[in-house]
C-alpha cells in the first residue's frame, strides 16, 4: 500500500508491440485444446497440434470473422465452427472449404499468425517483434515452477511501478516488461503481459522450483492476489485508459471478389533440402523435402509440386503428406527406366543434404469430402497423392477405401504409412491386367449418388478404369483421375489461328508448335507444369471454336462440351479458336 | 461509441418494436431502437400510441403490419414492404420468439441468407456432414422492388419433410426487401406441387449498432405441428446461431470487399453488403473507405 501513497503518473501508457511477452502457460494447451489469449488488444487463438507445434493466431477466421478460438483443435487442423473452413498446422493456410467441396481453395487464403516461442513453462509472444526470442539470461538451463497466472484491471505502466511491492525478499531486477525479486537463493522472475490498455496479466516463475510446489502454489497465488487488489484500487484512482486501437488487417485484393477457381500455375520458386532420402518399395525412392528457410506453402490432399533437377529437367511430383505435416514435404519416385532421366537422377544424384528448386503446390486433383463413401484406386506409384488424401480422411473419419494394385509386396510403397491405414487399406497383389479390371469392376459395382472415385496410375489402368466406371454408370463429375503421364501420341501438324478475347489480340499456331509456346513467344505468360497434357495447370476456357483434344486430364462429358482446353498439346479443328485470357 | 444515430437511412426506416402476441392490454412496455428508449402500449379501447421515453409528449409514428407493431425514428415510407403471402387468408401466420442478440443486425441478416453453415451450426437438423455444398444460386437486387432476391437455392436437408426418411435437397428462396428484415421461403410439405411455400421471417430491431432484438416468425400453410412445436424448433435454430454471430468480430457488418475473404456461397452476402453501401448506410456498419 505504500507505494500508492508517492503514487505519481510517471509512467505513461506506451504500446511497444516489438517485444515478446509471455501469453500462456504451457499448461493452458492440453491435447486438441483451443486456448484464448490477448496481448496489446489484440485477441489470439493459440493451440497445439498433436505434433507439438504451438500455433499462435489471431482470434478471427478470415472468411466472417468467427473467433477461432471457438473452433476445434482436430490435432493438426483448426476447424472454424461456422462454416467447417480447414486451417493448416504451423502455416495457417485454409486446406479446405466445405461449401465448394469440388475446389481447391486458393493457397493465398491464410490466417493472420504471429511468432512463438515456448519455453520456461510459458508459451512467448510478439505482435511485430524485431527481432527473435530471447532466451532470458537468468532462466538458462534452469526448471522453473510456472506460477498461476494473476490477470489485473490496470494498465500496464501502473503494474509495472507497483508489481516491486511483492512481498518477497529484494528488488534484484528490473525492466520494461518483467522484474526478478530475490529471497536467499530463491528468485522470483515476474513477467507482465500488456493484455489490454486497462488489463495486465502477472505471470510469475519461481527458481528453484520448490520441493513442495503445491504450497508454493498456494502461498503465491494469496500473496499476488493481495498485491492485484492494491493495484486494481490504485487503477481506479487514474482516468480510463484509452483503448488500443486494433485494425484488422485487410485481406488480398484477389481475395476480396470470389474468385474463379484458382488457376495460377506453379513457378519454380522455393528452395528445399533434401533433408532425408531413403527407400519405400522395390525401385522406389521416398525424399523428404524441408524448407530452406520459413515454412513451404500450405498444400491440399492430391496437390502436386514441380521439382527442377540437376540435371536441368523439371518433374512433377504428388506430395504423399497427411494434413497438418506442413514442416516438409514428402514426395516418392519410381526408377522408370524408359523415361527420359528425371527418376534417374533423383536416384542415382540426388543426395541427402542437396538443395533443389521446387514450385509451391498446385492442386489439379482435388480431394471432395463431401462423399458418402470415397473409393481409392492407386497402381504402382500412383499411391502418392491418394496416400495424402487416405490421410485427410482418416483424420476426419470420412468412410473410404483404398485399393492398391502392385506387383508383389516388395513393390508397395509407403507400408508403414499403409499400416496406419489399414483399416480401409485392401491390398491386390501380382494381378494380370484382366485380373485387375474384374476386381476393378467389383469395387464400382454398385454405384449409388454422392460417391466418388479417386485413380491414379499407369495411363492403360487408369483408361480401362474409366471405362468400367462409365459402364456401372458413375457419372463423369464422380471420376477423377490423375495420369503420370500422357502416353498418346500427340499430332503436332495442324495450323489455326487463336483469339485472346481479353488482350484483343489474334495470333497464329503453325505446325510443331504449341498454343502454349506461341503464347509465349509473344509474351503472355501462361502457367504450365506437365507440358504434356496430363497435369491440368495449362487449362484454359475456350469462347469459340471446336478444339482438338489431345490430353488426358479433360473428362469425356468436358471434351465434348469443348469449353476447356489444355494448352500445351491441344489444338484446333476450326481454323479460329476463342479463348477467354 | 456514438449513443444516438444520426444516420437518416436508418432513421427513416420503419423498425418493428414487438408482435401483437406479446403486447399486453393496459399496459405500458419499454424497448430500446436505435439508442433510445421508447415506450408503446394499447389501451382496452383499443389506441395504440408509441412515444419516446424521455418526451412523454413526442409522439412517434406507428403501423400495424403482418402481426407486428412499427414505429420510426424519422420520416418513414407510406408503406411497409409487401410480403403477399404473410395476406393469405388460408395460412396460419405465429410469431415463433424473440431473442436478443450482442451483434449487429447486418451480422445477423447474413447468418439469415446463408447455407454453407447448415450442416455445421444445425447438424442434424437444417444440414449434415458431408452434404455441405452449397451449389450455384441466383441473386438479384430487384430494380422495381429494392430487394435483394436469392433464387434457385437448394440445400441437403437430412429429413426433408416428415413423409421422407432420408435426407433430399430443399428449396429454398430469400428475400432482403428491407434493411433489417429478411424472409425465406422453404418447399412446404404436401405443397411441392402447386408450388407453394412457406414462408419464414425475421425482423431486426437494432436496438443499438451492435446489439439487436430478432423478430422471428413463421408464415405456414397447413401446420400439422403444434403452436408450441414451431416455437420450440425456431429457438433452438436461433439458439445454435446466437453462439457463432457473438463470436464474430468486428461486430458491426464490414462493407469494404477486402474486409473479409467471401467464396461464390456469399453471393447473397455480397449483394447485401453492396445494397448497403449504395444506400449509404453508416450505422451498425464500418463503411467501405
Amino acid at each position: 500500500m505504500a507505494s500508492f501513497q508517492q503514487f505519481d503518473v510517471e509512467y505513461e501508457m506506451k504500446v511497444d508491440l516489438s517485444q515478446w511477452h509471455p501469453i500462456a502457460s504451457s499448461s493452458d494447451l492440453p491435447l486438441r485444446h483451443v486456448y484464448q489469449g490477448q496481448l496489446w488488444g489484440r485477441e489470439l487463438a493459440v493451440w497445439r497440434a498433436d505434433d507439438g507445434h504451438i500455433n499462435v493466431w489471431e482470434n478471427r477466421c478470415l472468411h466472417r470473422g468467427v473467433r477461432l478460438s471457438i473452433g476445434l483443435n482436430e490435432g493438426s487442423e483448426l476447424r472454424c465452427l461456422y462454416h467447417g473452413w480447414r486451417y493448416a498446422n504451423r502455416t495457417a493456410g485454409c486446406t479446405y472449404i466445405p461449401a465448394h467441396p469440388a475446389d481447391a481453395p486458393a493457397r493465398t487464403i491464410c490466417n493472420n499468425t504471429y511468432r512463438c516461442v515456448e519455453a520456461h513453462g510459458l508459451v512467448w509472444s510478439a505482435i511485430a517483434p524485431e527481432s527473435s526470442f530471447e532466451e532470458q539470461g537468468v532462466l538458462e538451463g534452469l526448471e522453473p515452477l510456472a506460477l498461476r497466472p494473476i490477470p489485473i484491471a490496470a494498465p500496464l505502466h501502473l503494474v509495472q511501478k507497483l508489481a516491486p511491492d511483492y512481498p518477497f525478499g529484494t528488488l534484484t531486477h528490473r525492466d520494461d516488461t518483467s522484474l526478478t525479486l530475490q529471497y536467499g537463493q530463491a528468485k522470483l522472475h515476474l513477467f507482465l503481459q500488456p493484455v489490454d490498455a486497462g488489463k495486465t496479466t502477472m505471470r510469475g516463475l519461481l527458481t528453484p522450483a520448490p520441493v513442495d510446489s503445491v504450497a508454493a502454489l498456494l502461498h503465491h497465488n494469496a500473496t499476488m492476489t493481495a498485491l492485484r487488489g492494491e493495484i486494481e484500487l490504485a487503477a481506479t484512482r487514474l482516468d480510463p485508459p484509452t483503448a488500443i486501437d486494433v485494425k484488422f488487417a485487410p485481406v488480398a485484393k484477389g481475395l476480396a471478389r470470389m474468385p474463379d477457381i484458382d488457376n495460377a500455375g506453379p513457378k519454380v520458386e522455393l528452395r528445399a533440402k533434401v533433408a532425408r532420402k531413403w527407400q519405400v518399395a522395390e525401385q522406389v525412392m521416398a525424399f523428404r523435402l524441408e524448407a530452406l528457410s520459413g515454412q513451404f506453402p500450405t498444400f491440399q490432399p492430391g496437390a502436386h509440386i514441380d521439382v527442377n533437377l540437376p540435371n536441368g529437367m523439371s518433374r512433377q511430383y504428388s506430395l504423399t503428406n497427411g494434413p497438418g505435416e506442413t514442416d516438409h514435404y514428402t514426395i516418392g519416385v519410381k526408377r522408370d527406366i524408359a523415361s527420359r532421366g528425371g527418376s534417374t537422377c533423383l536416384h542415382d544424384d540426388v543426395q541427402e543434404g542437396d538443395v533443389l528448386a521446387i514450385s509451391a503446390p498446385h492442386n489439379n486433383f482435388p480431394l471432395r469430402r463431401d462423399a458418402v463413401k470415397t473409393i481409392l484406386i492407386a497402381g504402382g506409384i500412383g499411391i502418392t497423392p491418394l496416400l495424402s488424401m487416405a490421410k485427410t480422411l482418416n483424420a476426419q473419419e470420412l468412410p473410404f477405401e483404398l485399393h492398391i494394385f502392385a506387383q508383389s509386396k516388395d513393390d508397395l510403397a509407403f507400408s508403414n504409412i499403409l499400416h496406419d491405414l489399414v483399416a480401409s487399406t485392401i491390398p491386390h497383389m501380382g494381378l494380370t491386367p484382366q485380373a485387375t479390371c474384374d476386381v476393378i469392376a467389383g469395387v464400382l459395382a454398385n454405384y449409388t449418388p454422392a460417391q466418388h472415385v479417386y485413380i491414379c496410375g499407369p495411363g492403360a489402368m487408369l483408361e480401362a478404369t474409366r471405362e468400367l466406371a462409365t459402364k456401372a454408370t458413375w457419372p463423369d463429375e464422380a471420376v477423377h483421375f490423375e495420369y503420370f503421364k500422357n502416353t498418346h501420341e500427340i499430332a503436332y501438324n495442324t495450323t489455326f489461328e487463336i483469339a485472346l478475347s481479353r488482350s484483343a489480340l489474334t495470333l497464329q499456331v503453325p505446325a510443331g508448335k504449341t498454343i502454349l509456346q506461341v503464347l509465349r513467344d509473344n509474351g503472355i505468360e501462361a502457367p504450365s507444369s506437365c507440358e504434356q497434357g496430363a497435369c491440368g495447370t495449362c487449362l484454359m476456357t475456350v469462347i469459340e471454336g471446336e478444339p482438338d483434344h489431345q490430353d488426358v486430364y479433360l473428362s469425356t462429358t468436358e471434351r465434348a462440351a469443348n469449353q476447356k482446353i489444355i494448352t500445351c498439346v491441344s489444338r484446333s479443328k476450326s481454323n479460329r479458336l476463342v479463348l477467354d485470357i | 461509441m456514438t449513443r444516438y444515430c444520426d444516420d437518416p437511412v436508418i432513421l427513416n426506416q420503419w423498425h418493428p418494436l414487438s408482435s401483437f402476441d406479446e403486447i399486453v392490454v393496459g399496459q405500458m412496455h419499454s424497448t430500446v431502437l436505435l439508442g433510445c428508449s421508447i415506450s408503446y402500449q394499447l389501451t382496452a379501447q383499443g389506441s395504440l400510441s408509441v412515444w419516446l421515453c424521455n418526451d412523454v409528449n413526442f409522439s412517434l409514428p406507428l403501423k400495424r403490419a403482418y402481426g407486428f407493431l412499427w414505429t420510426s425514428l424519422g420520416t418513414p415510407p407510406d408503406e411497409i414492404f409487401a410480403v403477399e403471402e404473410l395476406d393469405e387468408t388460408d395460412r396460419q401466420n405465429v410469431a415463433t420468439g424473440v431473442f436478443g442478440v450482442n451483434v449487429s443486425f447486418g451480422r445477423a441478416i447474413e447468418n439469415f441468407l446463408d447455407m454453407g453453415h447448415f450442416p455445421f451450426v444445425h447438424k442434424g437438423i437444417l444440414g449434415e456432414e458431408p452434404h455441405t455444398e452449397v451449389k450455384e444460386y441466383d441473386v438479384e437486387v430487384s430494380e422495381s422492388r429494392d430487394e435483394i432476391i436469392a433464387t434457385r437455392c437448394r440445400f441437403y436437408q437430412p429429413q426433408a419433410s416428415l413423409a421422407s426418411e432420408g435426407g433430399a435437397d430443399v428449396d429454398y428462396v430469400f428475400r432482403v426487401p428491407h434493411i433489417n428484415c429478411a424472409l425465406l421461403y422453404k418447399s412446404s410439405p404436401g405443397y411441392e406441387a402447386e408450388g407453394r411455400m412457406d414462408v419464414i421471417y425475421m425482423f431486426l430491431q437494432p436496438m443499438g449498432p451492435e446489439w439487436t432484438r430478432a423478430h422471428t416468425g413463421m408464415c405456414v400453410i397447413d401446420s400439422k405441428n403444434s403452436y408450441q412445436g414451431i416455437r420450440y424448433f425456431q429457438q433452438v435454430i436461433f439458439g445454435q446461431d446466437k453462439s457463432i454471430l457473438e463470436n464474430q468480430f468486428p461486430k458491426r457488418l464490414p462493407l469494404d470487399s477486402r474486409a473479409e475473404t467471401p467464396i461464390r456461397a456469399d453471393k447473397s452476402a455480397i449483394s447485401y453488403r453492396r445494397w448497403l453501401t449504395k444506400k449509404g448506410l453508416t450505422y451498425g456498419v464500418i463503411p467501405a473507405i
